[in-house]
């Protein structure tokens, strides 16, 4: 007979080794359908990891598409921290995309333009941010429903912009005007996609780290999400944490969208983001909140989305697979947080 | 008497490195009430867990009438009879009095048998003298009621054992006396009880026995508390005499604590009405009072948590525009809150971290909005030296340290800036003797340095050991002060329940 007992301290390799047995469960337990679709599963899994790592081409493509996935997980790192909930990233990047699209199609010099297209989808995304942390402040209005379904409202108002009044009038498709050329977000690397923003996003992870671990707006952010009544009895502006919380993380978010924009698509349209907002959940825990562990979950997230494109060509296993690694991996990261609390106990029979 | 109901032998367990038990041998003849003493951490509550099926034991035997059982779980334990209060109540709060105590019992038919309930609930409401509105929520009953009803709980399930964990730690004094009364007639009518305390004179007035723990191991039984002292209890529990400390006499100087007319509203709980007081420097003030008489709006005015709604206040000669924590700490307030756990610590932060949470904006602790980690760490570390705060170390997760040493590491964090008025309340609520001597020692260190000093607190005894006044709250008023010579237990108690007033004003 098993139990669980409560633990008084966690050994500090738990939170390496957790994230490590939470995707070695996924990949597990979704070697299953691999099965089911009739392919091979070594095979599949081998097809997956080289399209995705194989080459340098692979990883930079795999990089490309980490980077805004490092944007939305700093994001809901940082404000799952503070217990702000917020499942608004997919929103805050579209905002974000919107914004640093409409900056970008004005004629002016290069940097200038990226410079001006990030600070506007940072502010874009934070505004959007703001709507969830007011409405909890000022009226207790449920954080993670507000800010999900802010998702909705920004997703139709893209859709209305490049529709109408927005829509490219020289292709004719639903499809915002595109950025400037200047404002093209430079190639590192000749030949590949790996942009400017990739490199941004890198630097972006450590920097939040330092925000979070030695700042006095990090410090108040972890005591404020832990116990905000001792936050306050101690003299914290608890309000004001979430506030400048709320706009942390909309702008990091905001920086996604400016980043697709920007490196990648180069104008708005409406599947500009295949669930990145999502995907920095999902990419946060498995990080455990902790900003540097940000990278690596975001590119083994990439990883699995490119290596399912090459598997689905490759042994007509269908690429929703890589959805179906997601959700199971978030779900596995959380019964593995279970034993950051609780250790499985033996019970012997005689007792 | 008869054989013993229970019978504890040899019961080992260990948490890592820690033996929180070490061959405990202990027994409960029916009709008896055994107390279980011990410092924090000696390991009462574990025992008692391995007893209720909480925990395996890694090594001894429990036998229940004279036969050894296995004890897995908690249904093992109620199967034997065995029933538990824990020190924090199991009950689901929007559930009523009488769906709590059907919770887990199989009703007829897959359906809940509420009629049954009623006859069980008004026999025990006529065995035992233990009553509750079958139809209230849980979350409208007072914390005694709630205990009242984890009693209730156990005596529903068959209970021929009752443990009680450190059950007067949550009443307030006048509460005690009936739930003394209870006890006493369960035992009377033959249910064993293990009552966990380290409060001695409650253990002197009740119990028939006593077991005593320190560091896990049986320090010593007692067969006769009644005619034992405290203080012979007192040095079992310790392993050493503890001498009451000595307080020199007052010489108070200027206030530095004034409150002129203050006036609450919208708070949870009773709400201030024209209080007015004042403590001067080198003084101890104590407010005695039932609690739930305005004694939380009181600690939260003075704190900084609560604006009054009319009124003034002044610290050290300084009128206060700004009722925030951060602009009362700077006019050079300390505050100790009322509850350490949730208030006072972050308990999933490492202790450094709570340690200097309320001065992290300062210098000490930070430039420019940049964390200096290494002067966090000093000093936490200093601290923890200073005042023999038990833990591995700063970095240690601050739940996971015991009531007293949290309570040391918050009047560490609070002292060390020197404060001109300290605030506390109810400061060694649920702390051993040791560690409440070394608390109050270091009030009356506080006060030979010249803070003025206001303890709001229950225990009338040490209200009375360490104040040189003692005003009393009733109904959200100051009902009277009385000078620490002029002040017993007995006039105390009377302005407690509004009888008496006194001229005098605060
Ligand atoms: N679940 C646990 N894990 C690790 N150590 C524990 C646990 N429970 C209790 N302890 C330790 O065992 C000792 C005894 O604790 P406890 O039984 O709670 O003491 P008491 O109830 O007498 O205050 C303490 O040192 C405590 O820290
Ligand atoms: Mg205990």
């Amino acid at each position: 007979m098993f139990r669980l007992e409560a633990r008084s301290s966690t050994p500090a390799w738990f939170n390496l080794a957790l994230p490590l047995i939470a995707i070695v469960a996924t990949l597990i337990l979704c070697s299953g359908l691999i099965a089911v679709a009739g392919a091979n599963i070594v095979e599949a899994y081998g097809v997956m990891l080289s399209a995705s790592l194989g080459d340098s081409y692979a990883i930079t493509e795999t990089l490309v598409r980490a980077a805004p996935m490092i944007f939305t997980g700093l994001a809901v790192a940082i404000a799952f921290r503070a217990k702000f909930w917020n499942i608004g990233a997919e929103g805050q990047l579209l905002a974000g995309a919107v914004a640093s699209c409409f900056v970008g199609a004005i004629p002016m010099p290069g940097y200038l333009a990226m410079l001006l297209m990030a600070v506007a989808g940072a502010a874009a995304g934070a505004l959007v941010a703001l709507v969830p942390a007011t409405l909890r402040i000022k009226f207790k209005v449920d954080d993670v429903v507000s800010s999900l379904l802010l998702n909705s409202v920004i997703y139709y108002a893209l859709m209305a912009l490049i529709e109408g009044p927005w829509k490219d009038s020289f292709s004719g498709y639903p499809i915002s005007p595109p950025i400037e050329d200047s404002a093209n977000f430079p190639v590192l690397i000749e030949g590949t996609r790996l942009h400017l923003g990739v490199i941004v996003a890198l630097i972006a992870a450590p920097l939040c780290w330092f925000l979070i671990a030695r700042t006095t707006l990090g410090f108040r952010i972890r005591v404020t999400g832990e116990n905000p009544e001792a936050a306050r009895y101690g003299g914290i502006n608890v309000q004001r944490v979430l506030i400048s919380t709320a706009l942390l993380s909309g702008a990091l978010a905001g920086l996604a969208g400016a980043g697709e924009v920007g490196g990648v698509h180069f104008q708005v349209m409406s599947d500009i983001s295949p669930g990145y907002g999502y995907s920095g959940i999902v990419v946060a825990m498995l990080a455990r909140l902790n900003p540097l562990g940000v990278v690596p979950a975001a590119v083994f997230l990439a990883a699995v989305m490119t290596g399912a494109e090459a598997m689905s060509r490759a042994t007509g296993v269908p690429a929703f697979l890589s959805d179906v690694i997601q959700g199971t991996a978030l779900l596995a990261m959380l019964v593995a947080l279970l034993f950051t609390a609780y250790r499985v106990r033996r019970v012997g029979a005689s007792a | 008497m008869s054989a013993p109901l229970i019978e504890m032998r040899g019961i080992t367990k260990s948490f890592g490195a820690v033996k929180a038990n070490e061959a405990v041998d202990l027994s409960v003849a029916p009709g008896e009430i055994l107390g279980l003493l011990g410092e924090n951490g000696a390991g009462k509550t574990t025992l008692m867990n391995v007893l209720f099926g909480a925990y395996a034991p890694d090594a001894g035997d429990i036998l229940v009438e004279g036969k050894p059982v296995a004890i897995r779980n908690s249904a093992d334990a109620l199967a034997a009879g065995i029933g538990m209060v824990h020190q924090h109540f199991h009950l689901a709060p929007r559930l009523t009095v009488l769906e709590n105590l059907l919770i887990g019992i199989p009703g007829k038919s897959g359906r809940i048998d509420r009629a049954g309930g009623l006859a069980r609930l008004a026999e025990i409401g006529r065995q035992h003298g233990l009553s509750l509105d079958p139809n209230l929520p849980v979350s409208a009953l007072s914390v005694g009621e709630q205990q009242r009803l984890e009693i209730m709980k156990a005596l529903f399930r068959g209970a021929k054992l009752l443990i009680l964990d450190e059950p007067t730690a949550v009443l307030a004094p006048s509460e005690v006396d009936g739930l003394f009364a209870a006890l006493r007639s369960m035992a009377g009518q033959g249910l064993g009880i293990i009552f966990i305390s380290h409060k001695l004179n409650e253990v002197r007035a009740l119990t028939h026995r006593c077991v005593v723990l320190r560091h896990g191991k049986v320090a010593g039984r007692v067969d006769d508390p009644a005619n034992t002292t405290s203080a012979a209890m007192a040095e079992l529990m310790c392993g050493h005499e503890i001498v009451p400390p000595t307080k020199a006499a007052s010489a108070p100087g200027a206030s530095v604590l004034t409150l002129d007319r203050i006036s609450t509203a919208g708070h949870a709980g009773t709400p201030l009405r024209d209080v007015s007081l004042f403590v001067r420097s080198g003084e101890i003030l104590g407010i005695a009072g039932v609690s739930g008489n305005g004694q939380r709006a009181l600690a939260d005015v003075i704190s900084g948590m609560l604006p009054p709604r009319a009124g003034t206040m002044t610290i050290t000669g300084k009128t206060v525009t700004q009722f925030a924590p951060r602009e009362l700490q700077a006019l050079g307030l300390g505050r100790i809150p009322e509850d350490r756990m949730t208030t006072g610590l972050v308990t999933n932060l490492p202790l450094a971290d709570s340690m200097v949470l309320p001065r992290i904006g300062t210098k000490a602790f930070s430039r420019k909005g940049l964390l200096n980690p290494a002067a966090i760490r000093a000093f936490a570390e200093e601290q923890i030296k200073a005042y023999d705060i038990r833990c591995p170390g700063p970095m240690v997760r601050a739940g996971a340290l015991s009531g007293g040493n949290l309570q040391k590491a918050l009047l560490a964090r609070e002292l060390a800036f020197d404060p001109k008025v300290l605030i506390v309340s109810q400061p060694t609520r649920g702390l051993d003797i040791g560690a409440a001597r070394f608390i109050h020692e270091k009030f009356l260190a506080m006060r030979a340095k010249g803070c003025g000093i206001i303890v709001i607190g229950e225990d009338l005894e040490e209200l009375l050991m360490l104040s040189d006044r003692i005003a009393v709250m009733y109904e959200g008023r100051i009902a009277g002060t009385l000078s620490g010579a002029e002040a017993t237990v007995a006039k105390l108690g009377l302005m407690m329940t509004g009888a008496g007033h006194t001229e005098k004003a605060a």
